[in-house]
Formats: structure tokens, sequence, C-alpha cells
């Protein structure tokens, strides 16, 4: 599983990281996105990985942590996705003001050649 | 009394909270209601900001017996709940920002509060998220209230659109996003190896490292060092800067000034708690001088006032991290009244932009933002009388003599940047080398500090003719130029921020020692380390135990 996965966020942050190099506004948009989500998933792993344990600690005695997973990283993740979405969302917006002003998608709001 | 001051850390964090989400819910036309609200905010939080300067010093022992107040918030034990800290350091920063946030918005109450762009809500938010991060004990929450400044000023810079404001915003934001990225990368990695996010407690932790840990650690603290570099303006991906800043609007990008000093405090804070002096110092170093050396050609090569001024934030940053890098502990003192010093003028800096744009012709006389806003939109808005924005220069209560003002404030804010002696420009400067070159045996004095030397120096010759070549384009070719007509809210703020200046330059020595205990009170974590820890032997107020 470990292998998959750090596979998994190799693969999302090569492609974002090419993507964000690009000089179309809408790939480094995407780039982002991938970018984010490499950057969840990392964050979730530095968790550890295990399966069928839950964060939550029942209410009668934590004498052993071992039934459980870390849930510190669940709540980093679910702030980094909200506060991701949010400037995702404004990028998009600029994205948008960008081509109707320019009349371009470049990032440089000009063509290289223009 | 006590209760009051017990709660006054968490203050400069719930005081613009409140007030820029309440200035939302004001009507567009009750102007007057939602400009004293800000400024009631302002003042509140540079009053507890001055609190807490006092309480930090050794003025106050009975209150944080070592100078070092902790908040638990939830009143959870330090290193499992969110606590806010302020030592010295912390308390200087959210002064600074106190001050530059009280006179950029005073400025701005003058012409900036245009219906439907809410400013003064996004003022208060970008001071909170700042002040936030200066008093956060917890890595996390750095990260939270970095981005909560980031949102509020990316609000800003975008104010009054048009397609250069767009495309500076989409370059800020992209940077930003990317920096934002490698921040979380970085603090997973640290919580991954040390498990905790508690910046006292990481410091216990990343000292008891095993050799293979504490590598993958520095690796962590390396990433999350290019994210704050990368706010701070540090060389290689500082190119954002001067293009993001001079096409802010005035008093958004004197609200800035504070933005990459942000950067700047992460990287001492962090930088001392986690022990990473060593590795970091020689990068500092390096990087500093690369930052000065390209913001210096920068400077000369600069155009325009405002770009000009955007670079010299990068010359002042340059010196900062380069005098950082030679690792003296005194320095640290100096190092922070240098940062005060090019804080406060570049606020003046970018504040006289705004002015001095005017003077170009008489269209431009009122700011683009106002040819751009047809009448229709301020009726949307419920205000009855357009015509007042229109007419907008003529109003309000005009000071005499605007040119010889601006010109007298440009030459005052030229001689700081500079460093020529009249203004503590110049102390700050001198300070910084006399004091790394007292530091050295005369006989071995190495020689990175003779190249920082060379480097400071010149880049104030190349600062000197930079300056005056453009302040004589600016006031003495009289040719189609217009002379502005300067309301007193807005060369008020202007006016004291230079006095403020000056009043540092008479008051030097009490300055500066108040900043050489911070600097010591920095290399010297194991206090605030054991103060934070100790909220967990049960100093915990009675009566609100958590289960």
């Amino acid at each position: 599983m470990e292998i998959i996965y750090s596979l998994a966020i190799g693969v999302l942050a090569g492609s974002g990281v090419w993507l964000l190099l690009r000089p179309r506004t809408f790939q480094v948009l995407l780039g982002f996105t991938l970018l984010s989500y490499a950057t969840n998933l990392f964050i979730f792993g530095m968790g550890r990985l295990t399966l069928h344990k839950a964060p939550i600690l029942s209410t009668h005695g934590i004498a052993d942590a071992t039934p459980y997973a870390d849930p510190v990283p669940q709540a980093l993740v679910l702030t980094a996705i909200v506060i991701g979405f949010a400037t995702t969302a404004l990028f998009l917006v600029l994205l948008l003001a960008l081509r109707g002003l320019a009349g371009t998608d470049h990032v440089d709001g000009q063509e290289p050649d223009a | 009394m006590t209760f009051v001051l017990q709660h006054l850390v968490v203050l400069p964090v719930l005081v613009p909270l409140l007030a820029g989400a309440a200035m939302l819910f004001l009507a567009e036309s009750r102007r007057v209601a939602r400009a004293s609200l800000a400024l009631a905010s302002m003042l509140i939080q540079l009053a507890v900001a001055l609190g807490l300067l006092y309480l930090t010093s050794d003025a106050a022992p009975f209150i944080w017996s070592e100078g070092v107040g902790v908040y638990s918030i939830g009143n959870w034990p330090a290193p499992f709940g969110i606590v806010l800290v302020v030592d010295r350091l912390s308390a200087v920063m959210v002064t600074l920002c106190a001050i530059v946030s009280l006179s950029t918005l005073v400025y701005s109450i003058a012409r900036w509060d245009i219906p439907g762009q809410p400013f003064h809500s996004l003022l208060q938010f970008l001071a909170m998220g700042l002040n936030g991060a200066f008093l956060t004990g917890d890595l996390f929450n750095l990260f939270v209230f970095f981005e909560v400044s980031l949102a509020a000023s990316y609000g800003l810079l975008l104010r009054g659109a048009g397609a250069a404001r767009v495309k500076a915003g989409l370059h800020y934001l992209a940077v930003n996003l990317a920096a934002s990225l490698l921040f979380l990368i970085g603090v997973a990695m640290m919580y991954g190896v040390a498990g905790t996010l508690n910046m006292a407690d990481l410091s216990i932790r990343a000292a008891a490292l095993s050799p293979a840990d504490r590598t993958l650690f520095d690796a962590g603290a390396a990433i999350l060092g290019i994210a704050f570099l990368t706010k701070a303006g540090s060389w290689p991906l500082n190119l954002w800067l001067p293009g993001a800043y001079s096409a802010a609007v005035a008093p958004a990008a004197a609200a800035f000034a504070m933005m990459t000093k942000l950067g700047l405090y992460a990287v001492l804070r962090l930088g001392t708690l986690l022990h990473e002096d060593k590795t970091l110092g020689v990068a500092l170093f390096y990087l500093g001088l690369a930052t000065l050396g390209s913001a210096t050609i920068g400077m000369l090569a600069a155009k325009h006032l405002a770009r000009q001024v955007g670079y010299s934030v990068l010359v002042s940053m340059g010196i900062l991290l380069a005098a950082l890098g030679l690792r003296m502990e005194s320095l640290t003192g100096p190092v922070l009244y240098y940062m005060i010093v090019s804080v406060l003028t570049t606020t003046t800096f970018f504040m006289l932009t705004g002015m001095t744009e005017r003077t170009r012709n008489i269209k431009a006389a009122t700011p683009a933002t106002h040819a751009e806003s047809p009448p229709p939109r301020h009726l949307a808005y419920g205000i009855k009388e357009p015509s007042a924005y229109d007419t907008r220069d003529d109003a309000g209560v005009a000071i005499p003599a605007a040119m010889a003002f601006l010109g007298l404030v440009f030459v005052c804010c030229a001689l700081l940047v500079i460093g020529l002696p009249p203004l503590p420009g110049f102390i700050a400067k001198f300070a910084l080398l006399s004091e790394a070159l007292a530091q050295t045996p005369t006989t071995a004095v190495p020689a990175s500090l003779w190249v920082l030397c060379g480097a400071v120096l010149l880049s104030g010759v190349a600062g000197i003719i930079a300056f005056s070549r453009i302040g004589m384009r600016l006031f003495w070719s009289v040719t189609a130029r217009t002379t502005p007509r300067l309301r007193v809210v807005e060369a008020a703020p202007v006016a004291a921020l230079v006095i403020l200046c000056l009043a540092l330059g008479i008051a030097a020595e009490p300055v500066a020692r108040y900043l050489d205990a911070a600097g010591r009170s920095l290399h010297a974590p194991d206090i605030y380390v054991r103060v934070v820890l100790s909220q967990r032997d049960g100093q915990r107020p009675a009566g609100a135990s958590p289960p």
C-alpha cells in the first residue's frame, strides 16, 4: 500500500509541477489543483497509513493507543482542503478576469511574440 | 484587572476579526459608522500592542515573570491545545503592525472607501492575520494565519481592477499558492517525524531526534524555510514583489509593508527554536547578498516611484537576511531596529506614491478607480449622492503648500531608505555594521563581513543615484504637472510616520536596549519553551478543566 500511495503522490505532484510551469492560465490552475491533491495526500500519509482504525477515541479509557489512527493529520487535511479550495476558486476568477481584460489566456496577459 | 491582562494576548486577533465582520453588516451608505468602527478597532489594537510591549519588558514581572505570556485558547494545556505566546519579539511585531495599519486606515479614509469594495474590512482581516501569525505558538496555526493575511492581501491588491492589476494579482496569487503548498509539505514532514505541532514542544523533540530522523526533520524545515523566504521576498523567488506592490493602490501597498516582514519573523522564530541556525546562516547570508544585489540593480532601473519603492523593500530585506546570516547573536537587536525603520519608511513611501501620482496631470488627478466607477454603482448600494465622489478632490480640508510638503516627505523617505545621517536610517545601518565589526577581532575580519559592508554601502550609493533622479523628475521638471490638493487626513499619517521615525532616531537608546533584550531572549529559547510547556503542570485556571 505504501508503494502505491507514494507513487500516487509522486505522479500527482510531478504532473502538477509540469502544468504549473506551462504558459496558459488554465493549465496553471489544473497544476495547482493536482499539486494540492498531492499535498493533501502527503499530509494524510504523515499520520501513518493504517487500515480499519478509527480516529475518534472511545470515552472509556485510552490505555492503549494502537487501535486508533492519528486524528491530527486528518484535521490538518480538512483545513488545507478548505483553504486550498478557496484560493483555487479565487485563481479561477482571476483567470477569467484576465482572459476578459487582456483577450488572451497567457499568464503574462500577452502573447510572447506580440 | 488581572482578568483583562490575562486576555490581553488574544485581543489583537479578536478585535480586528469582530470589527471586520461587523463592518460587513453595516450598510454601504453608513460610511461614517464604518470608518469610526475601523478606527476604534485599530486604536484598541495599538493600545493592546503597547500594553503587551510593556508587559513583556522586565518592568512588570508580577504578570509574566520571564517576559513570556501564554494564552491557551480553549483552555487546553500547551502541547495539546493551541496557544498564543507573546514575548518581546512578538510584542514588537504586533506594535509595528498596529502602527502601520492605523496610519494606513487614516490615510485610506480620505478617498479609498468606495462602495462595493470592502477596503476597511479587508484591512482589518489583514491586521488579524498578521497579529495572529506573530502571536501563535502553533505551527499549523501559523499557516492558517498566513493564509488569512494572504487572503486579505489578494483582495486589497485587486482593488480597483484593471488589466495590469489583475495580471499582477494572478502572479502574486500563483507564487503564494505554491509557497503555501510548500509550507504544508514542510509542516506535515515535521509533524510526521516529531509528532507535534506546538513550536515549543517541537523545539524539545527536535533536539532529541535520532540522526536519521533529524535529517528528515531538517529537510522538512528546509522546505518550510523556502516557503517563508518566498513570502519574505528573498532573491530567486521575489520577482513578483515589485510588480505586485506597484500595481496595488497606495494604501494597500502601504499595508503590505508588514507582509514581507512576516516571513522574516517566521525565519527568526523557527530558526532559533528549532536550532537550525547553523545551516540556515550560510544560506541566509548568500541569499541576502543576492537579494541585495539584484534589488539594487532593479532600483537603478526602475522608472516609476512605486516600483522603485518596491525594490527598496527588497534591498532592506537583503540587508536583513545577510546580517542574520552572519549568525551573531548580538546582531539581532540592530537587525530588528533596521527592520522597524524600514517598515515605517516603506509605509510612508507608498502613501507618498499615492499622492505624487496625482501630480502627473489633471486627468490623473482623480484615481483611476473613481473614473472607472459609474454613478449607477453608487445607486445600487443605496447611496444618494454619487457626486460626492466625483468631486472628492475638492472636498475636505486641504493643506497649504502641498508640493513643499510632498517634496519634504520625499527627501525624508529617501534619506531613510539610503541611510544618510540626520535620520534613523543612518543609525540603523551604522549600528548594524559597527556591531558586526565590533564582534570580530580586528586582525581577522572574515571576508564575508567585508563583502556585506561593501554591498550595504554600495547599495546606499545606488539608492542616492536612483532616488535623486526620480526626485528631480517628480518635483523639479514642472511641465504638465498640477499641484494636488492634499487633505489633512491624508497628510497627517504621513507626517506622523516621519515624526515617529525621527523619534526613533532620538530615542534610539531605549529602543535599542529593548530590541537587544528581544534578541537575547530569542537566542535563549529555553525560557520560551519552559514557560509555554509549564502550562501542562496545573497552572490552568480553576473551574474550566477539560474532561
